[in-house]
């Protein structure tokens, strides 16, 4: 495409770091808040998919070096790994833990082992939704 | 702590570790870092067994899905600990042997992870006190096994041996899974040990000999017994070390095992004293039957391995009488068999691996496995030649070797059982040391054509042969072991039997004592020995005559064989299935649409009414609020005109309305978790129909008939009813008690306040990660689909 396309890649420099900083603050306040690995997932892919809308896929991979077919992979792989690592530490398939501990900074905080289970499908969605798109683009 | 259910695992990780190490080991020949997972697993079963022998068992168990019943228990007894040393002893064996087989062409990543993926579920069968653990195991094996059959993949024999492996090994797992179900239907738990414990209550169960039947054609097939044999001459296509590992010590033994393990559950009736034992027998004498007509050095092997493992199945059969006496002095005359079959078991794994190696030096060094071609060996070969002999003989049960014990063992039972005072044996009993004999005579005949017909005579080569000379030594170290042990268990058989025979009799035939005996080659002369004798008179007659007589068996029609019922099965079943599709797949996107939702208002309207469920009340319901009912007229328009739209763009905005109109009705309803995700979700699905625009072909009204216009649009209107009424009636009526309330205390159980994470990550985190794993598929199969142009790069491939 010929189009002018300077406004798009501007505006898009800035947008791209607000919606992954939007995605990534999603993705930790699903725990209390709306949010969660899903829906973090998709919307740090979006902004990986808008980067690939305004520039190609060329300039966007040297500086982006990600698979994604790896990082869904790996997703998965993370997912099922917080699902049977509770299996030998006495708990059942998938069974989740959490405490409250006092963290510098952070002051008297929630870790919740969900969160490596999230974590695993965020990845997962991320993967698969970037490399659909960009399979289907670059389909001569 | 957990050394056993590690022991299982051990084998998993290096097979998932290869892929990653494979290219780092240097000069290193990827076999060697390999052989240590069957070193180190087999020094860790070996410094079980002074335990085991003390008839102690050990168990361990890992919780999985505690609230249906599913654990990871693992149980070591006596007749696992067998298992699991010939597992890991012959994988050890094997790995050491391919070291030297595989040529440098070959994938070694690809093989070995496969082998140790096998190995893997093989100890997880024979460990696994689970039965739903247990299947699981079972189809992964036999995954592996095709795997490994197709491991050459460019052949076309190759493939097809993988794919009758695979369809028949888990037609019969189906019916197995089906037997456990019904098992765990009767008594409520999936626990092999507590099933052992109760089943005496349910013998009487309508379920108990479906549930039998089922799980021995899961046997049955998996150990290639009559008529389900015919798998495993064509998994000879698998590279020799496969076939020695797999298919004659330790994957065909899973069915054998199988049948061990349910004894104390199943047998002491006459349904299955007969059924393992008359299929054994049918299985040994058609298995030895045609095993002499073989040209191919493998496939006389093949079908001699199916003839072994008939006799180790009868065997259990005969044994099976035992339980129906119980303790006392018939049970432990009955139960000698048993014994016998584990002792055969263990004989016929070091016998025929170490003829299995035989072939693959031949082959290797020779260039071809053909008999006819084959001949004079003895003079090129002398190592390998003494390995054939001492291997061949032990099958054929002469003196001074493992095999001749246990073969005057399986006399003794064969005898015994003519004499069985039940089971209407008085009256058929003689069939067994006939069949037996019979059957042993054809064993006979064709050792003796492996060994002469390799070894002595004028060889045929042509020039494309290579000139026979011995291999390196590293391919011999593995056949001398297993020839080691063949002599070493001739003369010390009492330690097998009293270190490992013996408990694992103990948990075959719980409560029966006395059945062990002290294995002595010198009987005297009685019906045994005098058998053994015939067959060898009668078996050298026959086999100097072989010429004159072995073209009447080969006048057997070729269409007259099980594999031609299978083939043809295989072809009918892909005509009418392309039948089918091609009816009903016709291409046009709105006739499946109406297949699908003339389906879902069949089904899901039917049930409704049909059920009497449908009642619609809207009393308790909150009024409808202006905003509400004009978002409902807005997404009304927008359908509606998605129809008359004249362009692709209108329709993917119209609808793209429709989704965004969702949204706000999910923030309406204060469900800020599902409205962004129907945001995002609408915004990524908006990008996509716009990537896809440029492939789209031009806009054309549909110039359906009027009667295609009505009939869509009933089917249709029909749908919306139908969602309609659903939800109204599920709004209305509560037919079960809610459970929202496990829901409302999600801070408590899980520490987290959003209620919908809390049921994604944690109360039901299972269907999250199966939906991550389909999405990670769908991600794969798009790719694939998109990326993978099929027709170039599979030309070296053998088609047809």
């Amino acid at each position: 495409m010929n189009i002018n396309d300077v406004i798009l890649k501007t505006v898009s420099k800035a947008v791209v770091l607000i919606i992954l900083t939007f995605g990534i603050y999603l993705f930790f306040s699903g725990h209390n808040q709306p949010g969660g690995g899903f829906i973090g997932g998709l919307v740090i892919a979006s902004a990986f998919v808008l980067m690939f809308l305004s520039y190609d896929s060329e300039t966007v991979s040297e500086a982006l070096p990600i698979d994604f077919k790896k990082l869904s992979g790996l997703g998965v792989l993370l997912a099922m790994t917080s699902g049977i690592a509770p299996m030998f530490l006495g708990g059942a398939f998938l069974s989740q833990s959490f405490g409250y501990f006092d963290l510098p900074i952070f002051g008297k905080t929630e870790l919740a082992t969900v969160t490596i289970f999230e974590a695993g499908i965020a990845l997962t969605v991320i993967g698969v939704v970037v490399n659909i798109i960009l399979s289907i683009s670059e389909d001569e | 702590m957990y050394l056993l259910i590690l022991t299982i695992l051990i084998p998993f990780f290096f097979s998932a570790l290869i892929p990653l190490i494979h290219n780092r080991v240097g000069s290193i020949h990827l076999g060697w870092l390999v052989l240590l997972v069957p070193l180190v697993l087999f020094s860790i079963f070996t410094a079980q067994i002074p335990a085991i022998s003390n008839s102690d068992i050990l168990m361990q168990t890992v919780h999985w899905i505690p609230s249906l019943g599913i654990n990871f228990t693992v149980y070591l007894d006596g007749l696992s600990l067998i298992m699991a040393l010939l597992i890991t002893g012959m994988g050890a064996l094997v790995v050491l042997y391919s070291i030297y087989y595989l040529s440098p062409s070959d994938s070694f990543p690809h093989f070995y992870a496969y082998l140790l993926l096998f190995m893997g579920a093989m100890l997880g069968i024979v460990l696994s006190d689970n039965l739903l653990v247990l299947y699981v195991f079972w189809e992964l094996t036999s995954i592996s096994s095709f795997l490994l059959i197709a491991f050459w993949y460019h052949r076309k024999n190759s493939r097809y041996g993988a794919q009758k492996s695979l369809l028949i090994t888990v037609f019969g797992g189906f019916g197995m899974l089906a037997g456990f179900l019904m098992l765990h239907s009767m008594t409520g738990t999936f626990s092999i040990r507590e099933i052992i414990a109760t089943i005496a209550q349910y013998t009487d169960h309508a379920l108990f000999y479906p549930a039998m039947f089922l799980i021995l054609l899961g046997a049955f097939t998996k150990s290639a017994q009559f008529p389900f044999h015919i798998w495993l001459p064509d998994a000879m296509e698998a590279p020799t070390p496969v076939s020695a590992y797999l298919h004659s010590a330790t994957m065909v033994k899973a069915g054998i095992y199988l049948v061990a393990r349910f004894t104390p559950i199943f047998a002491g009736n006459a349904a299955w004293f007969w059924t393992v034992t008359l299929v054994g027998l049918v299985t040994l004498f058609w298995g030895a039957y045609c095993a002499v007509r073989q040209t191919d050095l493998k496939a006389l092997l093949a079908y001699s391995t199916i003839s072994q493992l008939g006799l180790i199945m009868s065997l259990f059969g005969l044994g099976s009488a035992a339980l129906h006496f119980g303790d006392g002095e018939q049970g432990a005359l009955y139960g000698l068999a048993i014994f016998a079959a584990l002792f055969h078991m263990v004989n016929h794994s070091t016998f025929k691996g170490a003829l299995f190696m035989v072939v693959g030096i031949v082959d290797h060094q020779v260039g071809t496995r053909d008999i006819r071609r084959l001949g004079g060996l003895m003079a090129a070969l002398p190592i390998t030649f003494t390995f054939a002999v001492i291997g061949s003989f032990s099958m054929a049960g002469l003196p001074f070797l493992n095999g001749f014990l246990s073969k005057e063992m399986f006399f003794t039972a064969s005898v015994n059982a003519a004499g069985l005072p039940v089971f209407g044996a008085p009256t058929w009993g003689l069939v067994i040391p006939i069949i037996a004999w019979v059957a042993s005579v054809f064993t006979f005949v064709y050792c003796m054509i492996f060994v002469f017909r390799t070894f002595f005579g004028t060889p045929h080569l042509k020039k494309a042969d290579r000139k026979p000379v011995e291999p390196t030594l590293g391919m011999l170290v593995s056949p001398a072991i297993l020839c080691v042990f063949i002599i070493g268990l001739f003369f010390a058989p009492n330690l097998l039997g009293d270190y490992l025979l013996r408990p694992a009799l103990n948990g075959i035939l719980p409560g029966i004592s006395g059945a062990t005996p002290h294995i002595s080659a010198w009987h005297g002369f009685n019906t045994e020995l005098f058998m053994t004798l015939g067959i060898v008179v009668i078996g050298t007659v026959l086999f100097l005559t072989l010429r004159s007589w072995i073209k009447i068996i080969r006048l057997q029609p070729a269409g007259w064989t099980f594999t031609a019922v299978y083939n043809s099965f295989l072809k009918n079943l892909k005509k009418a299935s392309n039948w089918i599709t091609t009816h009903y797949m016709t291409g046009h996107l709105p006739s499946y649409f109406a297949y699908i939702f003339m389906f879902f208002i069949l089904i899901a309207g039917g049930t409704l009414i049909y059920t009497g469920a449908l009642s619609i009340d809207l009393t308790s319901d909150s009024p409808i609020s202006v905003y509400e009912g004009l978002l409902a007229a807005v997404m009304a328009i927008a359908a509606i005109s998605i129809l008359f739209a004249k362009s692709h763009l209108a329709a993917i905005l119209l609808n793209g309305v429709l989704g965004f109109s969702i949204a706000i009705f999910f923030v309406l309803f204060r469900a800020p978790d599902l409205a962004l995700t129907q945001l995002v979700i609408e915004t990524v699905t908006t990008v996509l129909f716009l990537l896809c625009f440029l492939f789209l072909p031009e806009w054309t009204a549909e110039d359906s008939s009027k009667r295609t216009k009505l009939r869509n649009a009933l089917i249709a209107i029909g749908a919306g009813v139908t969602i309609t009424l659903i939800g109204l009636t599920v709004n209305s009526g509560k037919l079960f008690d809610s459970i929202s309330g496990y829901f409302e205390n999600s801070y408590e159980l899980t520490g987290g306040d959003n209620i919908v994470n809390a049921i994604l990550g944690d109360f039901r985190a299972f269907d999250t990660m199966l939906e991550s794993l389909v999405l990670f598929i769908a991600g794969l199969g798009v790719y694939t689909l998109i990326r993978l142009k099929l027709g170039k790069g599979s030309g070296k491939d053998e088609h047809q």
